[in-house]
C-alpha cells in the first residue's frame, strides 16, 4: 500500500510504498524510517498508547499512530493548531502552558477512606495522556488562540470532582476566562479521544459547578445571548 | 539558593524535583521529550506498601531480600520498605487516584514474589497516574522545564572531581547548550531498549544517563542483572501486566497444560516459559476464565493492545507470550544519599542501582523505589548545592560536545546503523538474554567491538540541524553499544548463576566467588570490572 506523508518544506505529501498488512501506522513509519528514507521526522516513544507522543492526523482526524492500522492512499499530516517543528513533530508547549494557566494540579487531597464508587467519577478524566489530540480538533482555536482548551479543562474537572479534594475554587476561577464558557461545545473533541475521554462533557460539567458558584456565562450577560423568556423589566 | 538540575522527566525526575523544590533549591529539569512522555508511564502493576495488619513491613524487607538473589543491600532495602506507607500516603496526598476495596482503602493486590497483597494501583495505569499527578504537581510548584533537551555529557571538572552541569542538544534547534547547576540529578531510566523489540520498554529507554555518567567518572554496578518480565505479547513485546496472573490468570504450554507457579519470582517464571517455548514452540497467558468484566475493568490496556497487535481478544482467545527485556537492576552506583562516585552527581530510579533490587526486582517495587529514593534524593541534592555551591570554572566540555555533534555529522554513512541497531538487539535477546553461556556471550563482546570499529563509518544520513531525530537516534546507538560492552563483560565475569543472570554453563549459585557487585568504572576511557562489596 502507499502511505502519504505531509512533509515541511514540501508542497505535495510524499508517497511511501509500503509491503504491509494489518500493521500500525508507527510500525509502518519505523520501517520508512530505518530502511527508506531516515529525514522522515515523527515523535514516539511506548507503542502501547500511554505515553501520547505519536498523536497524528490521517484524513484529517486525530489518531495515534501506535494504536491506528492505515488504509491504502491514507494521508497523514502533523497536528492542527500548533506550529509544526518538522514533518509530524509539532510544538508542544502548550500542554505546559494550558495546564499551568488551568491550575490543573491537586490543591490537597485528604486521606482516609473513599468509596470505589465516588472514585470511579474520575477513573476516565485520569486516563488522559495528553497527546493534545482534542486540541488539534477543537475549533475554538481559531478564533481564539488562548483558548484554555479541552485537554486541561477536562483535568480541572478530574481534580475539582475528586472527592478527596479539600478545596477547588481557585480552579473554578482559573476557567471563568478564556475557559468553559469559550468552548461551543461542538463536541469535536470526543471522538478523537483514544482514552475515550470527553471532554465537552467535562466542560459542561464545570459550567455547572461554576454556576452554582455564583459565575454567570459571560456570553449571556450583555443581552446578546438567547433569551429564553424570563420577563423584561 | 542551591540550583539543582535533574535530567530526565519521568516519576523519579519528577519526585526528585518536588522534593529538591520544597527544600528550597531552583529546580530544572530537562527531559528528551515531555515528562509525561516517559517511560513511567508505562508501568502498570502498583506500588508496594504494607498498610493494614494483615501484612507486615518486615515481610515486605523479607521478600524483597529474598528476591535479590543475595545482591541486596539490608539496610537499603529496610529503609524502601519502611518508607513505602508514607510514600503511598504522601501519593495520595498529591491526587493519585488510587483503586479502591470495597471498604474504600487503598485498593492493593498480590504481584510475584510478594507474601502478600501489598500493590496499591489505580487500575492497569498506575504509572500513567503517578507520572502525570506529579507532573501537575510540578507545574504547580513552579518547576522550570526544559524538554527536548538530549544528554550529551556530564560537566565535571576533572581535578576536583566535582560534577558542574551537563550539555545537551536541544533537539528542536539542533544547538549544544550547557546547563551550569549546584547538583546534578541523573534520573534517566533503564537500558531495556538495547533488546529493540525484544523489550517491553518505550524506545527512549536507550541508557543515556548511564552511559553518561561512566564517561563522567562515575562507577556502574551489576550492569548484566537485566530483569525479563515472564508475560510481553509474542510478536510485539507489549506487557501484559503481572497483574493478570496476580488474579488468576494462568500459564500454559504448548499442550495447553500449566506448567509452572505463576506468582514465582519473575526470573524463575521467565527462565520456565523460555524452557517451554524452546521445547515446545508456544507458551500463551490464559485469562479467560477471569471474565469479561473484570478484563475490562483491570486490565483495559491489555485487551486493547492484544486486539491492535495480536489480533486476539483476551477475553475469548489465549494469549501468545514470551519473555522481555523488562527492567536495568543494574545501574550508576550510589551510597546512601544517592550520590554517585562523582562529588555533586546523584542518580535516583531505574538509572541508579540503589542495591534495592539485587538480581531480581520484585514486581510493584520500582514505583515505590523511585518515589522513596526520589524525596530522599532531591533533598540530599538541594542541601548539598546549598554547602557546597559549585564553583564557577572554565570547562572544555560544552566545546567538546558541539565539536562532537559536529563531527558526527560528517561521518561517512557507509554503514547503516539501524541495521546494526537491529542486530544487536538480536544477538542480545538470544545471548545475553533469559539463558546465557560464556560461548555466546564472547561472540556478542567480538560482534560489539567491530561495531564500535564501524561507528565512524556509520552516522546519521539525515543532515537536517532541526529536529534531527536521525542524529538523536545514532547518539543512543551509541550509547547503547557503550553499555552493550559493559553488559556483556559484566555477564561474562560473574561465573554463576544468581537472579536474572542465568548462565546455562555455570547453572549454579557461588557465593563465596560472586557474592558481591560487579563494578565497572573507566580509567582514561579503558573500562575495568572488579567484585566489590
Amino acid at each position: 500500500m502507499t502511505i502519504l506523508v505531509k512533509r515541511s518544506h514540501e508542497d505535495e505529501p510524499r508517497g511511501y510504498e509500503v509491503d504491509f498488512e494489518n500493521v500500525t501506522l508507527l510500525t509502518i513509519l519505523n520501517h520508512v524510517k530505518t530502511k527508506v528514507d531516515s529525514t522522515l521526522t515523527y515523535s514516539h516513544g511506548c507503542r502501547s498508547g500511554v505515553c501520547g507522543s505519536c498523536a497524528v492526523r490521517v484524513n484529517g482526524r486525530e489518531v495515534l499512530m501506535c494504536e491506528y492500522k492505515p488504509a491504502d492512499g491514507d494521508l497523514v499530516e502533523p497536528m492542527r493548531n500548533a506550529t509544526v517543528i518538522r514533518d509530524l513533530v509539532v510544538e508542544n508547549s502548550n500542554v505546559e502552558h494550558f495546564n499551568r494557566m488551568a491550575n490543573a494540579w491537586s490543591e490537597e487531597s485528604r486521606a482516609g477512606a473513599v468509596s470505589e464508587e465516588d472514585m470511579s467519577g474520575i477513573e476516565t478524566q485520569s486516563d488522559c495522556i495528553l497527546c493534545a489530540a482534542c486540541y488539534s480538533a477543537c475549533p475554538v482555536y481559531a478564533v481564539n488562540p488562548d483558548f484554555i482548551g479541552p485537554f486541561a479543562l477536562t483535568r480541572v474537572w478530574r481534580y475539582v470532582s475528586d472527592p478527596r479534594q479539600t478545596q477547588s475554587d481557585a480552579k473554578i476561577t482559573a476557567v471563568q476566562t478564556n475557559g468553559i464558557w469559550d468552548c461551543t461545545l461542538c463536541g469535536e473533541c470526543v471522538p478523537v479521544c483514544p482514552q475515550g475521554i470527553a471532554p465537552k462533557q467535562d466542560i459542561t460539567m464545570l459550567r455547572t459547578k461554576s454556576a452554582m458558584m455564583g459565575y454567570q456565562d459571560p456570553n449571556m450577560s450583555f443581552g446578546g445571548g438567547l433569551d429564553f423568556g424570563s420577563p423584561m423589566f | 539558593m542551591a540550583k539543582v538540575l535533574i535530567i530526565g522527566g519521568g516519576g523519579a525526575g519528577l519526585v526528585s524535583a518536588l522534593a529538591a523544590h520544597e527544600s528550597g533549591a531552583e529546580v530544572i529539569v530537562i527531559t528528551k521529550t515531555l515528562p509525561t512522555r516517559s517511560q513511567t508511564s508505562m508501568a502498570q502493576g502498583g506500588m508496594n506498601a504494607v498498610l493494614g495488619d494483615d501484612d507486615s513491613v518486615s515481610n515486605h524487607i523479607a521478600d524483597t531480600l529474598k528476591s535479590s538473589a543475595g545482591l541486596g543491600n539490608e539496610s537499603r532495602i529496610a529503609f524502601l520498605c519502611e518508607n513505602a506507607p508514607d510514600a503511598i500516603r504522601w501519593c495520595n496526598t498529591i491526587g493519585l487516584p488510587f483503586s479502591r476495596d470495597a471498604s474504600g482503602e487503598i485498593a492493593r493486590r498480590r504481584l510475584g514474589g510478594a507474601s502478600a497483597p501489598r500493590a496499591c494501583y489505580a487500575q492497569d495505569y498506575t504509572g500513567l497516574k503517578l507520572l502525570h499527578t506529579l507532573y501537575d504537581q510540578c507545574l504547580k510548584a513552579g518547576i522550570t522545564f526544559m524538554n527536548e533537551r538530549f544528554l550529551l555529557n556530564i560537566i565535571v571538572d576533572e581535578e576536583s572531581n566535582r560534577a558542574l552541569g551537563a550539555t545537551c542538544l536541544n533537539i528542536p534547534t539542533g544547538d549544544v547548550e550547557e546547563i551550569r547547576a549546584d547538583s546534578v540529578i541523573m534520573a534517566t531510566g533503564g537500558y531495556g531498549a538495547l533488546y529493540g523489540k525484544h523489550s517491553t520498554n518505550s524506545v527512549g529507554s536507550t541508557g543515556d544517563g548511564i552511559a553518561a555518567a561512566i564517561r563522567a567518572g562515575a562507577r556502574l554496578a551489576d550492569l548484566e542483572f537485566i530483569q525479563f518480565h515472564p508475560t510481553a505479547l509474542k510478536s510485539s513485546s507489549i506487557l501484559i501486566s503481572e497483574s493478570a496472573r496476580g488474579a488468576g490468570g494462568y500459564l500454559l504450554n504448548a499442550q495447553k497444560e500449566r506448567f509452572t507457579d505463576e506468582l514465582g519470582p519473575r526470573d524463575m517464571v521467565a527462565r520456565a516459559i523460555h524452557d517451554e517455548i524452546a521445547s515446545g514452540g508456544a507458551v500463551y497467558l490464559d485469562i479467560r476464565h477471569l471474565g469479561e468484566e473484570f478484563i475490562s475493568h483491570e486490565l483495559p490496556q491489555e485487551r486493547k493492545l492484544a486486539k491492535i497487535y495480536e489480533g486476539i481478544d483476551p477475553v475469548y482467545d489465549l494469549i501468545a507470550i514470551k519473555p522481555a527485556a523488562h527492567y536495568s537492576m543494574g545501574g550508576i552506583e550510589v551510597n546512601d544519599e544517592c550520590m554517585t562516585g562523582v562529588s555533586g552527581l546523584f542518580a535516583v530510579g531505574e538509572c541508579a542501582n540503589h542495591k534495592t533490587h539485587g538480581a531480581n526486582r520484585l514486581g510493584g517495587n520500582s514505583l515505590l523505589e523511585l518515589v522513596v529514593f526520589g524525596r530522599h534524593c532531591g533533598k540530599n541534592a538541594a542541601q548539598f548545592g546549598v554547602k557546597i555551591s559549585a564553583p564557577e570554572l572554565e570547562n572544555p566540555q560544552f566545546d567538546k560536545d558541539t565539536d562532537f555533534v559536529n563531527g558526527v555529522m560528517c561521518f561517512t554513512n557507509q554503514i547503516d546503523f539501524y541495521e546494526k541497531q537491529e542486530m544487536l538487539a538480536n544477538i542480545f535477546y538470544n545471548n545475553v538474554g533469559v539463558i546465557r553461556e560464556e560461548m555466546g556471550l564472547k561472540a556478542v563482546l567480538d560482534a560489539i567491538g567491530q561495531m564500535q570499529k564501524e561507528l565512524p563509518f556509520m552516522g546519521p544520513q539525515d543532515k537536517s540541524k532541526i529536529c534531527n531525530t536521525n542524529l538523536v537516534e545514532f547518539i543512543e546507538f551509541g550509547n547503547k553499544l557503550e553499555l552493550a560492552e559493559i553488559i556483556v563483560v559484566c555477564a561474562i565475569s560473574r561465573n554463576e548463576s544468581r537472579g536474572a543472570h542465568y548462565r546455562s554453563d555455570m547453572p549454579v549459585r557461588n557465593d563465596a566467588l560472586f557474592g558481591s557487585h560487579t563494578i565497572t568504572w573507566k580509567e582514561d576511557g579503558v573500562l575495568c570490572a572488579d567484585f566489590m562489596n
